[in-house]
């Protein structure tokens, strides 16, 4: 019953090597896996879905894109928002060319076409690295929302230059579109959600995430152990812009409905993503989720408490929101420069010993 | 005594045909000439030392063996074959693993997560297969883990398997990076210091383990050590360096007599 590391005895090394070693997380995950996909849709209400759990789903998937690249692989981007808008606007062209294909593969290949487009910006980084690298993402990201401002093609040549999701229906359920329910667009994104964040901890934990991190760790030893510095970056680039290009086909398609790309996808947008992993943790899956959850989730709570609560005007809680939001990134990195996971892990040893210290 | 056909050390072990011959190798630096012309070769099962003072070349020796430099002059030859231009990692598929003289850990993960990156050269499961882990990506990472469980026993190092190895202190760094190349099961072993800042329990630990690996596994090592002591004792030959220039080869016995090695050990003029 309580949270016990000791006793839990292993006698196989599959079981030594599963995601949740311990028999009391094992058990928190099905909880909270039973909660969202069979509690949640039945007490969901439209603000709730599209001000905390919608957001707060897709951004885990984005983060954890983002987190493969930068927390895994230690190649720094600051292109995310370009790539989001890949994702965005290779749904529109697809579900706008081919009306008939279900809103999940569209999805999907959205991911998948943005896996290239991240390949070919991944072309830099066996060249350069540190900040170099963050500055020639960061050329992506303005030269990507640049493309699809200006090039009409990508947006249909509609007059408004804005690109809008059609309704779309997934097993009879309407996904896109104004007309579409919350419990319908939690679902969806729900189980993305889930799918990958079970890809990201197989890729992570296995030869390729080795790889990854070994690049990350000391570039020098991994090629003498026999990693291919090309293979290894360039593939993190592309599964992570996959990641990503979910995430923003998402975005477009189940979370904003219409998308101006300039607002939508802009540079705050990438520095938000990084945002979130360093402050979830860099190198863990759970930090991408913690991470999320901290930007996307405390400015609603911060402002139902001091416009529901407190009874102030709006705008003065939203810029009290910006001071507190900062402030408390300061204090969290002062006091835990590894983020959030590297919290719970702390937390996580000392329960090993409570209530006995010593 | 070393020319043609295998032989038996005094302690009863059988060295084989060469595997690896470096001939004639020149490497520049713009105008510094850090390797001059060395011939040598390396014996399937044997311990081959390079030893040499400071500058001689003996690193930049390692480097061009397992690819980090490329000779502007001479030939690799490696298992009866000549070596191409190759890169670091495709060198590393042919079987040739090293540890360097500055660790070279991957300092974010633990000891076992570190030997298991060294299998990687031995997994040839397909990243989607990995992507659903379910199967043969798990099999082969059990597989794997079985034998990193053997390396991480014979080196006695079964308690600090999931602390990550920046907590660890020198001599048991060292001793991780020994077993991460391992792993890769090579045909040849380089060791760059192996003993380099070390106490001298450390160093008896370690020589234990560099000659138990060639005893058990019959691995073929080259290991570059300063401390002559260790060097004589547990190699079968030595070449000796000096100023990027090959100056002595043979057994320990044969160089320790050699009039060249002592000049340069000792310091005499050069005129």
């Amino acid at each position: 019953m309580f949270y016990r590391e000791a006793g839990d005895f292993k006698t196989s090394y599959a079981a030594d090597g599963q995601t949740f070693p311990i028999a009391f997380d094992r058990w928190r995950y099905f909880a909270v896996l039973a909660i969202a996909f069979l509690v949640v849709p039945f007490t969901i209400n439209e603000y709730v879905a599209s001000a905390v759990l919608i957001p707060f789903l897709i951004w885990s998937i984005i983060a954890i894109g983002l987190n493969i690249l930068t927390g895994y692989c230690g190649q720094v981007s600051l292109g995310t928002g370009g790539f989001m808008a890949v994702g965005a606007y290779a749904a529109y062209k697809i579900m706008t060319a081919a009306p008939e294909l279900n809103i999940f593969f569209v999805v999907l290949l959205s991911g998948g076409v943005t896996a290239l487009v991240g390949l070919l910006f991944g072309l830099p980084s066996l060249r350069i690295k540190g900040f170099y690298l963050a500055v020639a993402t960061l050329a992506a990201q303005f030269f990507l929302v640049w493309l699809f401002n200006r090039v009409p093609w990508f947006y249909n040549n509609s007059a408004s230059g804005q690109i809008n999701a059609p309704d779309r229906t997934l097993g009879g359920f309407l996904i896109t579109g104004p007309n579409a329910t919350p419990e319908a667009k939690y679902l969806f994104c729900l189980v993305f959600v889930f799918g990958m964040a079970w890809l990201a901890r197989n890729l992570t934990r296995g030869r390729l995430g080795r790889s990854w991190m070994a690049i990350r760790d000391m570039d020098i030893a991994a090629e003498i152990i026999g990693v291919n510095p090309l293979k290894a970056k360039l593939s993190a680039f592309a599964v992570s812009s996959f990641f990503v290009g979910v995430g923003g086909a998402l975005f477009f398609t189940v979370y904003l409905g219409a998308v101006e790309v300039g607002e939508a996808f802009g540079i705050n947008k990438s520095f938000l993503a990084l945002f979130m992993i360093i402050i979830g943790g860099l190198g863990s899956i759970f930090g991408s989720f913690a991470g999320a959850a901290f930007i996307v989730l405390l400015p609603v709570f911060m402002k139902n408490v001091m416009v529901g609560g407190f009874g102030w005007p709006t705008d003065i809680a939203t810029h009290f929101e910006f001071v507190i939001l900062g402030a408390l990134i300061i204090v969290f990195l002062i006091a835990e420069p590894h983020g959030l996971a590297a919290f719970w892990r702390t937390i996580k040893e000392k329960l090993r010993l409570w209530p006995f210290p010593h | 005594m070393m020319d043609g056909g295998s032989f038996v050390t005094p302690d009863g072990r059988t060295i084989g045909d060469v595997l690896m011959e470096v001939r004639n190798i020149t490497l520049r630096f713009g105008g510094v000439v850090a390797i001059k012309d060395i011939s040598f070769d390396i014996r399937e099962g044997e311990i081959r030392a390079i030893i040499g003072p400071n500058g001689a070349g003996k690193s930049s020796m390692l480097n061009v063996i397992n690819g980090f430099y490329h000779p502007q002059d001479g030939e690799i030859w490696f298992r009866g074959a000549k070596r191409g231009p190759m890169k670091p990692h495709a060198i590393a598929h042919q079987g040739i693993a090293r540890t360097f003289q500055n660790i070279a850990l991957f300092k974010g993960m633990s000891t076992l997560d570190n030997i298991m990156t060294g299998r990687f050269t031995k997994m040839r499961v397909p990243w989607w297969q990995q992507a659903i882990w379910t199967g043969p990506a798990e099999r082969e990472e059990v597989e794997n883990r079985e034998i990193v469980e053997k390396i991480i026993d014979f080196l006695e190092i079964q308690a600090i398997r999931k602390t990550p190895v920046g907590r660890l202190p020198y001599g048991l760094q060292k001793r991780v990076e020994l077993g991460r190349a391992l792993a890769a099961e090579p045909k040849l072993l380089l060791l760059d210091e192996p003993m380099a800042g070390m106490n001298v329990e450390e160093k008896e630990d370690m020589s234990r383990f560099i000659l138990d690996v060639n005893d058990e596994f019959g691995t073929t090592i080259a290991l570059i050590e300063h401390d002559m002591g260790v060097v004589m004792d547990i190699s079968d030959r030595v070449v000796v360096l000096d100023y990027g220039q090959k100056i002595g080869d043979g057994t320990p016995d044969e160089v320790r007599g050699n009039q060249d090695v002592i000049d340069a050990y000792l310091g005499v003029a050069h005129d």
